[in-house]
């Protein structure tokens, strides 16, 4: 086995929020620090390859691949660094496999500190995959917290894709960008989950294209806007065959906070089944008048309220 | 012991004064249960709420066990011991019925399978609630009876209960009945006060009382009280079951 770097306190911490990393991953992995990789490990069916330069990895799942992981996690703890990142994740038919991405900033100094990422996905004939991705950023300098994820999802004849998206906390601003094409009987999930304070913005498009007959997809977001901050959510979903598509957006809105949901739907064919739910409001009275008769503060019922939420 | 002084409640409705509660006064003793009963929009909601202390009353006092609360907060209310189940039972994207019963009986730990001795009190098959979100997937019903299982975990020294049949059908209440009657034998150290319009859950309590166009009308044991209100919308009878024989 390769040996891992050393990773500072700050690294560690980080490692833990975005991908509930206490030590070394079982399975295949790659832990990317202040943009070198700080260790990699491939497995009989899962090879991980950078690609030339430095801009990036190959990850190849063979075939078949049954109940294994691959942990991705980036640590940025340099003020300043900005790394546009290429990941290409390569899925053979019938496997069955989690990916645990995920970003952590850490920045105290005056100046940005930014990652790019940009994953693209084919996923095979029948395979399965498990995608789980968390953004988080911490430290009190001048200098902003930015993210700004590319997804790109190929789904080839009857392969699943769930895709779990979550920030919480303390990236200054987002702009995620998500695509998917998808053929007959694949089958989409996403899960966004997204906390804005602070003056924090987050945009999230999504373009999902179902061309395969009985394909489906099912984006759901739920996000809470707290102070100063934006979010835009702006999902499309587009059926050009005998499909089913739903996208939700529910959000929660506080303080001075603002939310604009666009939800779209385009339907190019007769069979293609699309709707769209958007609901934002902010708490209800009767929710923290609930909670508050068991007990609790206002702002404890808040606090539970969010949790519940976001969860 | 449960003492309501003298309580008033206005709102301004159309620039003129309404009053909604006009000085009401009773005590609800411990280890009883009372019902208070009467037509509809007489007041007995608003009372629940003056005394959980979601609205606040323009004069009179509320004290409990001896302590004023008039003036505490919803939150203190509850700490002091005030338990309310709500009419209109809240629902929650996200927030399982096993945290709802932790944050009511105020122990974060408190294991699923101590949970669900509440929910088994309420007539609910625990193991396939306390996963559940409280959400709009619940019934009236199966929210009914998860919101009368937050009071029973809190174990407030005062549950109030408004109305617990509204919104669900009448088999399920026949059920309910059956919770209340239960409440009824486990009082110790506490007492109970529902706001009811049906005839068994009134035949259950020690005490009734009558709020009417905002006044107390009557105050008295069940068997005084209750031969005066049958056929009236003050007790209305349960849902019969065929074979029962129901005396109305």
């Amino acid at each position: 086995m390769l040996q891992i770097r050393e990773l500072d306190e700050i690294q560690k911490r980080l490692l833990k929020e975005v991908a509930d990393l206490h030590k070394v991953p079982e399975g295949a992995f790659n832990i990317r620090a202040n943009g070198e990789s700080a260790g990699r490990v491939s497995t009989e069916n899962i090879e991980i390859i950078p690609k030339e330069g430095g801009s990036g990895l190959d990850i190849r799942i063979k075939p078949g691949t049954k109940n294994e992981s691959v942990h991705i996690p980036v640590v940025l703890t340099k003020s300043g660094l900005t790394e546009v990142v290429y990941n290409d994740f390569y899925i053979g038919e019938n496997a069955d496999v989690i990916i645990v991405a995920g970003c952590g900033i850490d920045n105290c100094g005056p100046k940005d500190s930014q990652h790019d990422g940009i994953h693209r996905f084919y996923v095979g004939k029948g395979a399965k995959v498990r995608y789980v991705e968390k953004h988080y950023g911490s430290g009190n300098g001048a200098g902003k917290r930015i993210l700004n994820p590319g997804t790109e999802v190929y789904m080839e004849e009857d392969s699943y894709a769930e895709m779990e998206m979550v920030q919480i906390k303390g990236v200054d601003d987002t702009n995620r960008t998500t695509t998917a094409e998808l053929a007959a009987g694949a089958k989409l999930v996403v899960r966004e989950r997204l906390m804005t304070h602070g003056e924090q913005n987050a945009i999230s498009t999504y373009v999902v294209n179902m061309n395969g007959e009985g394909c489906s997809a099912d984006v759901v977001s739920r996000s809470v806007a707290r102070d100063n901050s934006y979010q835009k959510f702006d999902a499309k979903l587009v059926g050009n065959a005998a499909c089913n598509g739903h996208t939700e957006c529910d959000s929660i809105i506080m303080d001075q906070g603002r939310i604009l949901a666009v939800p779209g739907l385009e339907a190019n064919n007769v069979e293609a089944a699309l709707v769209h739910e958007a609901a934002i409001g902010k708490i209800a009275g009767d929710q923290l008048i609930k909670l508050m008769t068991l007990g609790l503060t206002e702002q404890e019922a808040e606090e539970q309220i969010i949790n519940g939420f976001l969860k | 012991m449960l003492e309501i002084q003298n309580l008033t409640f206005d709102v301004d409705s159309d620039g003129s004064n309404k009053e909604i509660i006009r000085d009401i006064s009773f005590q609800i003793p411990d280890n009883k249960m009372i019902v208070i009963t009467g037509p509809n929009g007489g007041g007995k909601s608003t009372l629940a709420r003056l005394i959980a202390g979601i609205e606040k009353p323009t004069s009179g006092r509320i004290l409990l066990d001896g302590e004023d609360i008039t003036n505490m907060s919803i939150t203190d209310r509850a700490k002091t011991g005030i338990g309310y189940a709500f009419q209109q039972p809240v629902r929650f994207k996200g927030i399982q019925v096993l945290d709802l019963i932790r944050l009511a009986s105020g122990n974060k730990k408190l294991s699923a399978a101590d949970a669900c001795i509440y929910l088994s009190k309420v007539g609910l098959c625990a193991r396939d609630y306390i996963d559940r979100e409280v959400n709009a997937s619940l019934s009236g019903g199966e929210l009914k009876r998860i919101e009368i299982a937050t009071v029973l975990a809190k174990a407030p020294r005062i549950s109030l209960f408004d109305e617990p049949e509204a919104g669900i059908d009448l088999w399920s209440f026949q059920n309910l009945i059956e919770v209340f009657e239960e409440i009824r034998k486990g009082i110790h150290d506490s007492s109970v006060l529902i706001i009811s319009h049906q005839e068994r859950i009134l035949n259950i309590a020690d005490e009734i009382l009558v709020i009417r166009d905002g006044h107390l009308a009557a105050q008295g044991p069940k068997d005084e009280i209750l031969p005066g209100l049958i056929g009236t919308t003050a007790a209305i009878p349960g849902c019969v079951k065929s074979g029962d024989t129901v005396n109305i």
